[in-house]
């Protein structure tokens, strides 16, 4: 699974992004948070506050019950703020 | 039409092109955001403007097909730079060209509102106090909300 990370989420993570194996229990974007959290003390300090964290499953936006899948390309990232 | 850039835009170049060689355009509205000197913690330094290249794209492009889908425009331009900008530099151009005034002023706006609550773009502030990650406004949601077909 392909994640990538944006704004101060890169900032927090010090990565723009990384390949990850979540377990197989994880099937939808709430697991994978809860699961992303246990995999360092960073992703945990990043994912602290669920509500500024926004979730995008192959590029389109996805809510916690969102399904995701091996090979899919999820992203996070904070509130937009464009134009 | 979406372009995502880092290069900077030609306002009259850009507007011009829109309606070179048409006649049946009789409005046509457009705004520009600019990288403002004051912010809430001192003057401005520089903005750096992150995207998410794909995302973006086609997040814009159904920004601007449900404004297309919502008046009848005769053509529509979203132009978005990412990068490092100094204060007074120009950030982003939407124009929307129609029959009558009010469908691209209405459009326009619309476009503009829309476009800061849903495309993916993040702004990076440089202030003598060092960066600060911009954080949404309340505001610009209530400014999208409105158009919410109820």
């Amino acid at each position: 699974m392909k994640l990538l990370y944006f704004a101060w989420l890169r900032g927090k993570l010090g990565k723009p992004g990384e390949d990850l194996t979540p377990p197989a229990y994880v099937t939808n974007v709430g697991e994978l948070l809860d699961w992303l959290e246990t995999v360092s003390p960073a992703h945990k300090a990043a994912l602290a506050d669920r509500r500024a964290v926004r979730v995008a499953v192959n590029q389109d936006y996805a809510a916690a019950d969102h399904p995701v899948r091996p090979g899919d390309e999820i992203a996070l990232f904070p509130p937009v703020t464009g134009g | 039409m979406i372009r995502v850039q880092a290069e900077d835009f030609d306002i009259g170049a850009e507007l011009s092109r829109m309606t070179a060689g048409r006649s049946d355009i009789g409005g046509l509205a457009s705004f520009v955001g600019l990288v403002r000197e004051v912010t809430e913690e001192g003057a401005l330094k520089a903005m750096t403007l992150e995207h998410y290249p794909g995302m973006t794209e086609k997040r814009l492009g159904e920004i601007e097909a449900e404004a297309l889908s919502r008046w009848p425009l005769s053509a529509s331009l979203i132009i978005h730079r990412y990068g490092r900008l100094l204060p007074g530099e120009r950030i982003v151009l939407v124009a929307t060209a129609a029959s009558h005034r009010q469908a691209a002023l209405e459009s326009c706006q619309f476009l503009i509102d829309w476009l800061k609550t849903k495309a993916p773009f993040w702004k990076l502030e440089e202030t003598a106090a060092g960066g600060q990650w911009v954080a949404a406004r309340d505001t610009d949601d209530h400014a999208a909300e409105r158009w919410r077909k109820s």
